[in-house]
Protein backbone atom coordinates (compact mmCIF):
# COMPACT_ATOMS: atom_id res chain seq x y z
CA UNK A 1 0.00 0.00 0.00
CA UNK A 2 1.42 3.33 -0.99
CA UNK A 3 1.92 5.93 1.72
CA UNK A 4 0.20 8.44 -0.58
CA UNK A 5 -3.19 6.74 -0.20
CA UNK A 6 -6.21 8.60 1.20
CA UNK A 7 -7.38 5.33 2.77
CA UNK A 8 -8.74 5.75 6.28
CA UNK A 9 -7.74 9.40 6.67
CA UNK A 10 -11.24 10.89 6.82
CA UNK A 11 -14.81 9.77 7.42
CA UNK A 12 -18.38 10.87 6.86
CA UNK A 13 -19.94 11.61 10.24
CA UNK A 14 -23.15 13.40 9.29
CA UNK A 15 -25.71 13.26 6.48
CA UNK A 16 -28.74 15.38 5.72
CA UNK A 17 -31.21 16.05 2.96
CA UNK A 18 -34.26 18.24 2.46
CA UNK A 19 -37.65 16.95 1.52
CA UNK A 20 -37.27 15.89 -2.10
CA UNK A 21 -39.65 17.59 -4.54
CA UNK A 22 -40.66 17.17 -8.16
CA UNK A 23 -38.97 19.89 -10.20
CA UNK A 24 -40.54 23.28 -9.70
CA UNK A 25 -42.42 22.25 -6.56
CA UNK A 26 -40.03 23.35 -3.81
CA UNK A 27 -41.59 26.09 -1.67
CA UNK A 28 -38.07 27.23 -0.79
CA UNK A 29 -35.30 28.78 -2.87
CA UNK A 30 -32.24 26.78 -3.82
CA UNK A 31 -30.07 28.59 -1.25
CA UNK A 32 -32.53 27.84 1.54
CA UNK A 33 -32.58 24.18 0.46
CA UNK A 34 -28.77 24.10 0.67
CA UNK A 35 -28.86 25.53 4.19
CA UNK A 36 -31.58 23.10 5.29
CA UNK A 37 -29.53 20.09 4.16
CA UNK A 38 -26.38 21.37 5.89
CA UNK A 39 -28.28 22.01 9.15
CA UNK A 40 -29.66 18.50 9.03
CA UNK A 41 -26.23 16.98 8.40
CA UNK A 42 -24.75 18.92 11.35
CA UNK A 43 -27.55 17.76 13.60
CA UNK A 44 -27.01 14.17 12.45
CA UNK A 45 -23.28 14.52 13.22
CA UNK A 46 -23.97 16.14 16.58
CA UNK A 47 -21.79 19.17 15.90
CA UNK A 48 -22.26 22.92 16.22
CA UNK A 49 -22.80 24.36 12.74
CA UNK A 50 -20.00 26.87 13.30
CA UNK A 51 -17.46 24.07 13.51
CA UNK A 52 -17.77 23.75 9.72
CA UNK A 53 -14.68 25.27 8.10
CA UNK A 54 -14.79 24.03 4.51
CA UNK A 55 -17.10 23.34 1.57
CA UNK A 56 -16.74 21.25 -1.55
CA UNK A 57 -19.18 20.80 -4.40
CA UNK A 58 -19.28 20.10 -8.14
CA UNK A 59 -21.08 20.94 -11.37
CA UNK A 60 -20.90 24.69 -10.73
CA UNK A 61 -23.26 24.63 -7.77
CA UNK A 62 -24.72 28.12 -7.50
CA UNK A 63 -24.53 28.36 -3.69
CA UNK A 64 -20.99 29.49 -3.07
CA UNK A 65 -19.08 28.85 0.15
CA UNK A 66 -18.64 32.51 1.05
CA UNK A 67 -22.38 33.09 1.08
CA UNK A 68 -22.97 29.87 3.00
CA UNK A 69 -20.26 30.73 5.53
CA UNK A 70 -21.68 34.21 6.02
CA UNK A 71 -25.18 32.85 6.47
CA UNK A 72 -24.05 30.25 8.99
CA UNK A 73 -21.69 32.58 10.84
CA UNK A 74 -18.45 30.64 10.30
CA UNK A 75 -15.56 32.54 11.86
CA UNK A 76 -12.71 31.05 9.84
CA UNK A 77 -13.53 29.57 6.41
CA UNK A 78 -10.48 27.48 5.53
CA UNK A 79 -11.33 25.53 2.38
CA UNK A 80 -13.55 26.17 -0.67
CA UNK A 81 -13.43 23.81 -3.60
CA UNK A 82 -15.38 23.40 -6.84
CA UNK A 83 -14.75 20.31 -8.94
CA UNK A 84 -14.84 21.12 -12.67
CA UNK A 85 -17.14 19.38 -15.08
CA UNK A 86 -20.81 19.35 -15.84
CA UNK A 87 -23.27 16.64 -14.99
CA UNK A 88 -22.89 14.58 -11.85
CA UNK A 89 -19.48 13.18 -12.75
CA UNK A 90 -17.85 15.08 -9.91
CA UNK A 91 -19.89 14.00 -6.91
CA UNK A 92 -17.43 11.35 -5.71
CA UNK A 93 -14.54 13.72 -6.44
CA UNK A 94 -16.17 16.35 -4.21
CA UNK A 95 -16.16 13.84 -1.34
CA UNK A 96 -12.55 12.91 -2.12
CA UNK A 97 -11.55 16.59 -2.25
CA UNK A 98 -13.07 17.15 1.20
CA UNK A 99 -11.12 14.17 2.55
CA UNK A 100 -7.93 15.46 0.89
CA UNK A 101 -8.39 18.86 2.55
CA UNK A 102 -8.75 17.17 5.94
CA UNK A 103 -5.83 14.78 5.38
CA UNK A 104 -3.54 17.62 4.32
CA UNK A 105 -4.54 19.87 7.21
CA UNK A 106 -6.24 22.60 5.18
CA UNK A 107 -9.49 22.19 7.09
CA UNK A 108 -11.01 20.08 9.87
CA UNK A 109 -14.74 19.84 9.23
CA UNK A 110 -15.80 19.93 5.59
CA UNK A 111 -19.29 19.92 4.10
CA UNK A 112 -19.91 18.27 0.72
CA UNK A 113 -23.20 19.46 -0.71
CA UNK A 114 -25.37 19.88 -3.80
CA UNK A 115 -28.53 21.95 -4.10
CA UNK A 116 -30.83 22.12 -7.08
CA UNK A 117 -34.04 23.99 -7.68
CA UNK A 118 -34.76 23.33 -11.33
CA UNK A 119 -38.01 25.23 -10.95
CA UNK A 120 -36.18 28.36 -9.85
CA UNK A 121 -33.55 27.88 -12.53
CA UNK A 122 -33.45 26.10 -15.91
CA UNK A 123 -34.15 22.38 -16.34
CA UNK A 124 -31.26 20.21 -17.53
CA UNK A 125 -33.36 18.37 -20.11
CA UNK A 126 -34.28 21.46 -22.10
CA UNK A 127 -31.92 22.99 -24.60
CA UNK A 128 -30.69 26.55 -24.22
CA UNK A 129 -32.80 28.89 -26.33
CA UNK A 130 -29.80 30.46 -28.12
CA UNK A 131 -30.65 31.29 -31.76
CA UNK A 132 -27.02 30.79 -32.83
CA UNK A 133 -24.33 28.41 -31.59
CA UNK A 134 -20.59 28.20 -32.12
CA UNK A 135 -17.77 25.83 -31.18
CA UNK A 136 -18.66 22.23 -30.28
CA UNK A 137 -22.44 22.92 -30.13
CA UNK A 138 -22.36 24.23 -33.72
CA UNK A 139 -21.62 20.68 -34.90
CA UNK A 140 -24.37 19.11 -32.77
CA UNK A 141 -27.37 21.31 -31.96
CA UNK A 142 -28.41 22.24 -35.54
CA UNK A 143 -28.82 18.46 -36.06
CA UNK A 144 -31.00 18.10 -32.97
CA UNK A 145 -28.33 16.83 -30.55
CA UNK A 146 -28.73 19.14 -27.57
CA UNK A 147 -30.04 17.41 -24.43
CA UNK A 148 -28.09 15.07 -22.15
CA UNK A 149 -30.06 12.06 -23.42
CA UNK A 150 -29.21 13.00 -27.00
CA UNK A 151 -25.57 13.72 -26.16
CA UNK A 152 -24.95 10.30 -24.59
CA UNK A 153 -27.19 7.78 -26.37
CA UNK A 154 -24.65 7.34 -29.18
CA UNK A 155 -22.06 5.95 -26.75
CA UNK A 156 -24.41 3.31 -25.41
CA UNK A 157 -25.79 2.39 -28.84
CA UNK A 158 -22.25 1.63 -29.99
CA UNK A 159 -21.33 -0.25 -26.77
CA UNK A 160 -24.46 -2.41 -26.97
CA UNK A 161 -23.77 -3.09 -30.65
CA UNK A 162 -20.15 -4.08 -29.97
CA UNK A 163 -21.03 -6.45 -27.12
CA UNK A 164 -24.54 -7.65 -28.09
CA UNK A 165 -26.08 -6.18 -24.92
CA UNK A 166 -29.88 -6.41 -24.88
CA UNK A 167 -32.27 -3.69 -23.69
CA UNK A 168 -33.45 -6.06 -20.90
CA UNK A 169 -30.30 -5.00 -19.09
CA UNK A 170 -31.49 -1.40 -19.01
CA UNK A 171 -34.95 -2.48 -17.86
CA UNK A 172 -33.48 -4.46 -14.95
CA UNK A 173 -31.48 -1.42 -13.80
CA UNK A 174 -34.58 0.80 -13.88
CA UNK A 175 -36.71 -1.78 -12.09
CA UNK A 176 -34.10 -2.29 -9.34
CA UNK A 177 -34.16 1.43 -8.53
CA UNK A 178 -37.96 1.50 -8.47
CA UNK A 179 -38.19 -1.66 -6.36
CA UNK A 180 -35.82 -0.20 -3.75
CA UNK A 181 -37.68 3.12 -3.75
CA UNK A 182 -40.89 1.38 -2.61
CA UNK A 183 -39.32 0.93 0.86
CA UNK A 184 -37.92 4.46 1.03
CA UNK A 185 -40.15 7.18 2.54
CA UNK A 186 -37.88 9.90 1.08
CA UNK A 187 -38.40 8.58 -2.45
CA UNK A 188 -40.53 10.55 -4.88
CA UNK A 189 -41.51 7.30 -6.59
CA UNK A 190 -42.54 5.47 -3.40
CA UNK A 191 -45.99 4.08 -4.12
CA UNK A 192 -45.34 4.15 -7.89
CA UNK A 193 -43.84 0.75 -8.67
CA UNK A 194 -42.45 -0.12 -12.09
CA UNK A 195 -43.10 -3.50 -13.67
CA UNK A 196 -41.74 -4.89 -16.92
CA UNK A 197 -44.91 -4.09 -18.84
CA UNK A 198 -44.98 -0.46 -17.71
CA UNK A 199 -41.32 -0.11 -18.73
CA UNK A 200 -41.88 -1.73 -22.13
CA UNK A 201 -44.93 0.46 -22.79
CA UNK A 202 -43.12 3.69 -21.93
CA UNK A 203 -42.33 6.15 -24.70
CA UNK A 204 -38.98 6.57 -26.35
CA UNK A 205 -36.97 9.59 -25.31
CA UNK A 206 -34.08 8.59 -27.57
CA UNK A 207 -34.37 5.34 -29.53
CA UNK A 208 -32.80 2.73 -29.35
CA UNK A 209 -31.55 3.02 -25.76
CA UNK A 210 -33.52 5.55 -23.68
CA UNK A 211 -37.14 4.92 -22.81
CA UNK A 212 -38.79 7.27 -20.31
CA UNK A 213 -37.87 5.04 -17.35
CA UNK A 214 -34.22 4.87 -18.41
CA UNK A 215 -33.86 8.59 -17.73
CA UNK A 216 -33.35 10.28 -14.36
CA UNK A 217 -35.95 12.53 -12.83
CA UNK A 218 -35.45 16.28 -12.52
CA UNK A 219 -36.02 17.48 -8.97
CA UNK A 220 -35.73 20.22 -6.39
CA UNK A 221 -33.90 19.65 -3.13
CA UNK A 222 -30.51 19.52 -1.48
CA UNK A 223 -28.29 16.96 0.21
CA UNK A 224 -25.13 17.34 2.27
CA UNK A 225 -22.63 15.28 4.20
CA UNK A 226 -19.99 16.24 6.75
CA UNK A 227 -16.46 14.85 6.92
CA UNK A 228 -13.84 15.04 9.67
CA UNK A 229 -10.57 13.22 10.35
CA UNK A 230 -10.73 9.49 11.10
CA UNK A 231 -9.36 10.10 14.62
CA UNK A 232 -12.12 12.53 15.47
CA UNK A 233 -14.80 10.44 13.74
CA UNK A 234 -14.24 7.54 16.14
CA UNK A 235 -15.48 9.64 19.10
CA UNK A 236 -18.57 11.03 17.41
CA UNK A 237 -22.26 10.23 17.52
CA UNK A 238 -22.59 8.16 14.33
CA UNK A 239 -20.81 5.06 13.08
CA UNK A 240 -18.14 6.53 10.75
CA UNK A 241 -18.15 5.74 7.05
CA UNK A 242 -14.47 5.97 6.13
CA UNK A 243 -13.20 6.95 2.73
CA UNK A 244 -11.31 3.83 1.63
CA UNK A 245 -10.32 4.98 -1.85
CA UNK A 246 -11.20 7.47 -4.56
CA UNK A 247 -10.22 8.42 -8.10
CA UNK A 248 -11.27 10.92 -10.73
CA UNK A 249 -10.45 11.82 -14.31
CA UNK A 250 -11.06 10.30 -17.75
CA UNK A 251 -9.13 8.53 -20.48
CA UNK A 252 -7.44 9.63 -23.72
CA UNK A 253 -9.16 12.61 -25.36
CA UNK A 254 -12.40 11.88 -23.52
CA UNK A 255 -13.36 15.53 -23.92
CA UNK A 256 -12.48 15.73 -27.64
CA UNK A 257 -15.13 17.75 -29.48
CA UNK A 258 -17.99 16.31 -31.57
CA UNK A 259 -17.86 12.82 -30.03
CA UNK A 260 -14.25 12.14 -31.04
CA UNK A 261 -13.00 10.61 -27.79
CA UNK A 262 -10.62 7.72 -28.45
CA UNK A 263 -12.59 5.28 -26.29
CA UNK A 264 -16.04 6.39 -27.37
CA UNK A 265 -18.24 3.42 -26.41
CA UNK A 266 -17.54 3.94 -22.74
CA UNK A 267 -18.79 5.48 -19.48
CA UNK A 268 -15.42 7.33 -19.21
CA UNK A 269 -14.28 5.13 -16.29
CA UNK A 270 -11.80 2.82 -18.07
CA UNK A 271 -8.72 4.35 -16.40
CA UNK A 272 -10.45 5.81 -13.34
CA UNK A 273 -11.78 2.45 -12.10
CA UNK A 274 -8.30 0.96 -12.18
CA UNK A 275 -6.93 3.82 -10.08
CA UNK A 276 -9.86 3.54 -7.65
CA UNK A 277 -9.06 -0.10 -6.91
CA UNK A 278 -5.37 0.70 -6.54
CA UNK A 279 -6.21 3.51 -4.14
CA UNK A 280 -8.63 1.41 -2.08
CA UNK A 281 -6.61 -1.80 -2.13
CA UNK A 282 -9.71 -3.86 -2.86
CA UNK A 283 -11.25 -5.60 -5.89
CA UNK A 284 -14.77 -5.66 -7.30
CA UNK A 285 -15.35 -8.98 -5.52
CA UNK A 286 -14.87 -7.26 -2.13
CA UNK A 287 -17.62 -4.68 -2.70
CA UNK A 288 -20.90 -5.40 -0.87
CA UNK A 289 -23.19 -2.77 -2.40
CA UNK A 290 -22.98 -0.32 -5.33
CA UNK A 291 -24.55 3.10 -5.76
CA UNK A 292 -24.11 4.03 -9.43
CA UNK A 293 -25.36 7.40 -10.67
CA UNK A 294 -28.22 7.02 -13.10
CA UNK A 295 -28.33 9.87 -15.56
CA UNK A 296 -29.42 7.06 -17.86
CA UNK A 297 -29.52 3.31 -17.26
CA UNK A 298 -27.08 2.96 -20.17
CA UNK A 299 -24.41 4.81 -18.21
CA UNK A 300 -24.96 2.61 -15.15
CA UNK A 301 -24.52 -0.50 -17.29
CA UNK A 302 -21.26 0.69 -18.84
CA UNK A 303 -19.90 2.08 -15.54
CA UNK A 304 -20.56 -1.16 -13.66
CA UNK A 305 -18.88 -3.10 -16.46
CA UNK A 306 -15.91 -0.72 -16.48
CA UNK A 307 -15.55 -1.17 -12.71
CA UNK A 308 -15.09 -4.87 -13.37
CA UNK A 309 -18.27 -6.32 -11.83
CA UNK A 310 -18.83 -8.28 -15.04
CA UNK A 311 -17.32 -8.50 -18.50
CA UNK A 312 -19.20 -6.75 -21.31
CA UNK A 313 -20.09 -10.15 -22.77
CA UNK A 314 -21.63 -11.20 -19.44
CA UNK A 315 -23.89 -8.15 -19.12
CA UNK A 316 -27.06 -9.89 -20.36
CA UNK A 317 -26.80 -12.51 -17.61
CA UNK A 318 -25.45 -10.23 -14.88
CA UNK A 319 -27.96 -7.36 -15.01
CA UNK A 320 -31.14 -9.07 -13.81
CA UNK A 321 -33.60 -7.66 -11.28
CA UNK A 322 -32.79 -10.44 -8.81
CA UNK A 323 -29.07 -9.87 -9.05
CA UNK A 324 -29.38 -6.10 -8.54
CA UNK A 325 -31.78 -6.00 -5.59
CA UNK A 326 -30.88 -6.15 -1.93
CA UNK A 327 -32.65 -9.37 -0.93
CA UNK A 328 -30.71 -11.86 -3.04
CA UNK A 329 -28.50 -9.95 -5.46
CA UNK A 330 -24.78 -10.49 -5.82
CA UNK A 331 -24.46 -6.76 -6.53
CA UNK A 332 -27.25 -4.78 -4.84
CA UNK A 333 -27.55 -1.55 -6.81
CA UNK A 334 -28.98 1.88 -5.97
CA UNK A 335 -30.62 0.77 -2.73
CA UNK A 336 -32.33 4.13 -2.08
CA UNK A 337 -33.98 4.20 -5.49
CA UNK A 338 -31.26 6.48 -6.80
CA UNK A 339 -31.68 9.28 -9.29
CA UNK A 340 -34.44 7.37 -11.07
CA UNK A 341 -36.81 6.80 -8.17
CA UNK A 342 -35.60 8.43 -4.94
CA UNK A 343 -34.60 11.86 -6.19
CA UNK A 344 -32.30 13.38 -8.76
CA UNK A 345 -30.10 15.24 -6.31
CA UNK A 346 -27.32 15.07 -8.88
CA UNK A 347 -25.92 11.94 -7.25
CA UNK A 348 -25.55 13.40 -3.76
CA UNK A 349 -28.43 11.26 -2.53
CA UNK A 350 -26.49 8.19 -3.64
CA UNK A 351 -23.51 9.28 -1.51
CA UNK A 352 -25.77 9.54 1.53
CA UNK A 353 -27.12 6.08 0.77
CA UNK A 354 -23.60 4.60 0.70
CA UNK A 355 -23.08 6.08 4.19
CA UNK A 356 -26.34 4.51 5.41
CA UNK A 357 -25.24 1.12 4.10
CA UNK A 358 -22.00 1.35 6.10
CA UNK A 359 -23.94 2.49 9.19
CA UNK A 360 -26.46 -0.34 8.71
CA UNK A 361 -29.43 2.04 8.49
CA UNK A 362 -30.62 1.79 4.88
CA UNK A 363 -34.27 1.15 4.05
CA UNK A 364 -32.87 -1.66 1.92
CA UNK A 365 -29.99 -2.71 4.11
CA UNK A 366 -27.56 -5.20 2.63
CA UNK A 367 -26.81 -7.58 5.50
CA UNK A 368 -23.28 -7.10 6.81
CA UNK A 369 -22.32 -4.41 4.28
CA UNK A 370 -18.78 -3.23 4.98
CA UNK A 371 -17.61 -1.82 1.63
CA UNK A 372 -19.85 0.43 -0.47
CA UNK A 373 -18.86 1.72 -3.89
CA UNK A 374 -20.16 4.97 -5.26
CA UNK A 375 -19.85 5.68 -8.98
CA UNK A 376 -20.55 9.27 -10.03
CA UNK A 377 -22.24 10.47 -13.21
CA UNK A 378 -21.05 8.30 -16.13
CA UNK A 379 -20.27 9.32 -19.74
CA UNK A 380 -19.36 12.92 -18.87
CA UNK A 381 -15.78 14.04 -18.25
CA UNK A 382 -14.14 14.14 -15.80
CA UNK A 383 -15.84 11.33 -13.85
CA UNK A 384 -15.13 10.02 -10.35
CA UNK A 385 -15.81 7.08 -8.07
CA UNK A 386 -15.03 6.06 -4.51
CA UNK A 387 -15.25 3.31 -1.94
CA UNK A 388 -16.49 3.88 1.61
CA UNK A 389 -16.00 1.34 4.34
CA UNK A 390 -16.53 0.45 7.97
CA UNK A 391 -13.78 0.52 10.62
CA UNK A 392 -12.87 -3.14 10.07
CA UNK A 393 -12.07 -2.55 6.38
CA UNK A 394 -9.15 -0.28 7.28
CA UNK A 395 -6.93 -2.89 8.88
CA UNK B 1 -34.99 28.74 -45.20
CA UNK B 2 -35.09 26.86 -48.46
CA UNK B 3 -38.06 24.78 -47.27
CA UNK B 4 -35.99 21.74 -48.09
CA UNK B 5 -34.32 21.07 -44.77
CA UNK B 6 -34.40 17.84 -42.75
CA UNK B 7 -35.33 19.54 -39.46
CA UNK B 8 -37.88 22.34 -39.13
CA UNK B 9 -37.09 26.06 -39.20
CA UNK B 10 -36.07 27.65 -35.92
CA UNK B 11 -33.31 25.24 -34.94
CA UNK B 12 -30.12 26.81 -33.54
CA UNK B 13 -27.99 28.17 -36.40
CA UNK B 14 -24.23 27.51 -36.44
CA UNK B 15 -21.80 30.42 -36.66
CA UNK B 16 -18.00 30.24 -36.79
CA UNK B 17 -16.15 30.46 -33.46
CA UNK B 18 -15.47 34.04 -32.40
CA UNK B 19 -11.75 33.18 -32.23
CA UNK B 20 -11.74 32.22 -35.92
CA UNK B 21 -10.64 28.63 -35.32
CA UNK B 22 -13.20 26.91 -37.56
CA UNK B 23 -13.92 29.58 -40.22
CA UNK B 24 -12.42 27.36 -43.00
CA UNK B 25 -14.87 24.55 -42.22
CA UNK B 26 -17.94 26.76 -42.45
CA UNK B 27 -16.64 28.52 -45.61
CA UNK B 28 -15.97 25.10 -47.14
CA UNK B 29 -19.46 23.80 -46.55
CA UNK B 30 -20.87 26.87 -48.38
CA UNK B 31 -19.00 25.54 -51.44
CA UNK B 32 -20.13 21.92 -50.82
CA UNK B 33 -16.66 20.93 -49.65
CA UNK B 34 -15.80 19.01 -46.51
CA UNK B 35 -12.70 20.60 -44.97
CA UNK B 36 -11.17 19.07 -41.84
CA UNK B 37 -7.96 19.52 -39.87
CA UNK B 38 -4.73 17.63 -40.48
CA UNK B 39 -1.41 18.29 -38.78
CA UNK B 40 1.14 19.56 -41.29
CA UNK B 41 3.99 18.15 -39.20
CA UNK B 42 2.93 14.60 -38.30
CA UNK B 43 -0.07 14.01 -40.59
CA UNK B 44 -2.61 13.33 -37.83
CA UNK B 45 -6.23 14.03 -38.75
CA UNK B 46 -8.15 15.83 -36.04
CA UNK B 47 -11.81 16.62 -35.35
CA UNK B 48 -13.44 18.75 -33.97
CA UNK B 49 -11.31 21.75 -34.71
CA UNK B 50 -8.54 22.50 -32.23
CA UNK B 51 -5.54 24.81 -32.20
CA UNK B 52 -3.01 22.14 -31.30
CA UNK B 53 -2.25 18.71 -32.79
CA UNK B 54 -3.13 16.18 -30.09
CA UNK B 55 -0.48 13.77 -31.39
CA UNK B 56 2.67 15.90 -31.79
CA UNK B 57 1.60 19.13 -30.03
CA UNK B 58 2.32 21.24 -33.10
CA UNK B 59 0.29 24.41 -33.76
CA UNK B 60 0.72 23.75 -37.47
CA UNK B 61 -2.80 22.50 -38.20
CA UNK B 62 -3.92 22.76 -41.85
CA UNK B 63 -7.37 22.48 -43.45
CA UNK B 64 -7.68 19.76 -46.11
CA UNK B 65 -10.65 18.71 -48.23
CA UNK B 66 -11.67 15.13 -47.55
CA UNK B 67 -13.95 12.68 -49.33
CA UNK B 68 -17.73 13.08 -48.97
CA UNK B 69 -18.15 9.56 -47.64
CA UNK B 70 -17.99 7.65 -44.40
CA UNK B 71 -19.39 4.78 -42.34
CA UNK B 72 -22.10 4.88 -39.69
CA UNK B 73 -20.31 4.52 -36.35
CA UNK B 74 -23.36 4.99 -34.12
CA UNK B 75 -26.85 6.43 -34.32
CA UNK B 76 -29.85 7.65 -32.34
CA UNK B 77 -33.43 8.65 -32.98
CA UNK B 78 -34.66 11.34 -30.58
CA UNK B 79 -38.43 11.33 -30.01
CA UNK B 80 -38.70 13.79 -27.14
CA UNK B 81 -38.39 17.39 -28.38
CA UNK B 82 -35.67 19.17 -26.41
CA UNK B 83 -36.09 22.42 -28.40
CA UNK B 84 -39.22 24.50 -29.13
CA UNK B 85 -38.68 24.18 -32.90
CA UNK B 86 -39.04 20.40 -32.59
CA UNK B 87 -42.34 20.39 -30.68
CA UNK B 88 -44.85 18.35 -32.68
CA UNK B 89 -42.27 17.40 -35.29
CA UNK B 90 -41.84 13.78 -34.29
CA UNK B 91 -38.72 11.61 -34.30
CA UNK B 92 -35.64 12.27 -36.40
CA UNK B 93 -32.48 10.27 -36.98
CA UNK B 94 -28.95 11.36 -36.13
CA UNK B 95 -25.84 9.47 -37.19
CA UNK B 96 -22.27 9.60 -35.98
CA UNK B 97 -20.21 9.04 -39.11
CA UNK B 98 -16.55 8.04 -39.16
CA UNK B 99 -14.39 9.06 -42.11
CA UNK B 100 -11.92 6.27 -42.96
CA UNK B 101 -10.17 8.53 -45.47
CA UNK B 102 -9.48 11.13 -42.79
CA UNK B 103 -8.07 9.04 -39.96
CA UNK B 104 -11.48 7.81 -38.76
CA UNK B 105 -12.48 11.18 -37.34
CA UNK B 106 -16.21 11.38 -36.55
CA UNK B 107 -18.94 13.85 -37.50
CA UNK B 108 -22.58 14.24 -36.59
CA UNK B 109 -25.41 14.76 -39.05
CA UNK B 110 -28.96 13.71 -39.76
CA UNK B 111 -29.60 10.56 -41.79
CA UNK B 112 -31.79 11.59 -44.72
CA UNK B 113 -34.62 9.31 -45.80
CA UNK B 114 -37.62 7.74 -44.05
CA UNK B 115 -37.51 8.31 -40.31
CA UNK B 116 -38.40 4.69 -39.60
CA UNK B 117 -35.60 3.29 -41.79
CA UNK B 118 -33.47 0.62 -40.19
CA UNK B 119 -30.06 2.02 -39.31
CA UNK B 120 -27.16 -0.43 -39.53
CA UNK B 121 -23.84 0.41 -37.89
CA UNK B 122 -21.07 0.11 -40.48
CA UNK B 123 -23.23 1.12 -43.45
CA UNK B 124 -21.54 3.39 -46.01
CA UNK B 125 -23.00 6.89 -46.24
CA UNK B 126 -22.35 9.95 -48.38
CA UNK B 127 -22.53 13.63 -47.51
CA UNK B 128 -25.43 15.81 -48.68
CA UNK B 129 -24.99 19.57 -48.36
CA UNK B 130 -28.06 21.29 -46.92
CA UNK B 131 -27.91 25.03 -47.61
CA UNK B 132 -29.65 27.51 -45.33
CA UNK B 133 -29.31 30.52 -47.63
CA UNK B 134 -31.98 32.61 -45.94
CA UNK B 135 -30.41 32.55 -42.49
CA UNK B 136 -29.14 35.87 -41.08
CA UNK B 137 -25.66 34.44 -41.54
CA UNK B 138 -26.11 31.87 -44.35
CA UNK B 139 -24.71 28.44 -43.54
CA UNK B 140 -24.70 24.90 -44.88
CA UNK B 141 -25.19 21.75 -42.82
CA UNK B 142 -23.59 18.44 -43.77
CA UNK B 143 -26.22 15.68 -43.79
CA UNK B 144 -25.76 12.02 -44.71
CA UNK B 145 -27.58 9.41 -46.73
CA UNK B 146 -27.00 5.71 -47.12
CA UNK B 147 -24.99 5.00 -50.28
CA UNK B 148 -27.13 3.11 -52.81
Amino acid sequence: MTTRSIKGKAAVVGIGETTYYKHGQSPDSEFVLALQSILKAAEDAGIDLREIDGFTSYSNDRNDPSRLAAAIGIHDLKFSNMHWGGGGGGVAAAVANAAAAIASGFADCVVVFRALAQGQFRRFGEALPDPTVSGDPAYMRPYGVMSPAQNYAMRATRFMHDHDVRNDVLRAIAMASYQHAQNNPRAIMQGKPLDAQKYDDSRWIVEPVNRLFDCCQENDGAAALIMVSAERARDMKQTPAYLVGAAQGSDHRCGAPVMNSSNFASSSFSTVAERLYESAGVTAKDIDVVQSYENFTTGVMMAVVEHGFCAPEEANDFFTLDNLTCAKGSMPLNTSGGNLAECYMHGMGLQLEAVRQIRGTSCNQVAGARLAMNIAGPMVTPVSSLVMGSEETLS
Amino acid sequence: MTGNTYLPAGMPAPVPSPDGLDVPYWEGTRQNKLLVQRCDDCGTWQWGPEWLCHNCQSFNMKWLQTEDRGLIYSWERPWHPAHPALKGHGPYTVVLVELPEAGNIRMIGNLLGPVDQEVVIGSPVEAVYEAHDDADIPYTLVQWQVTR
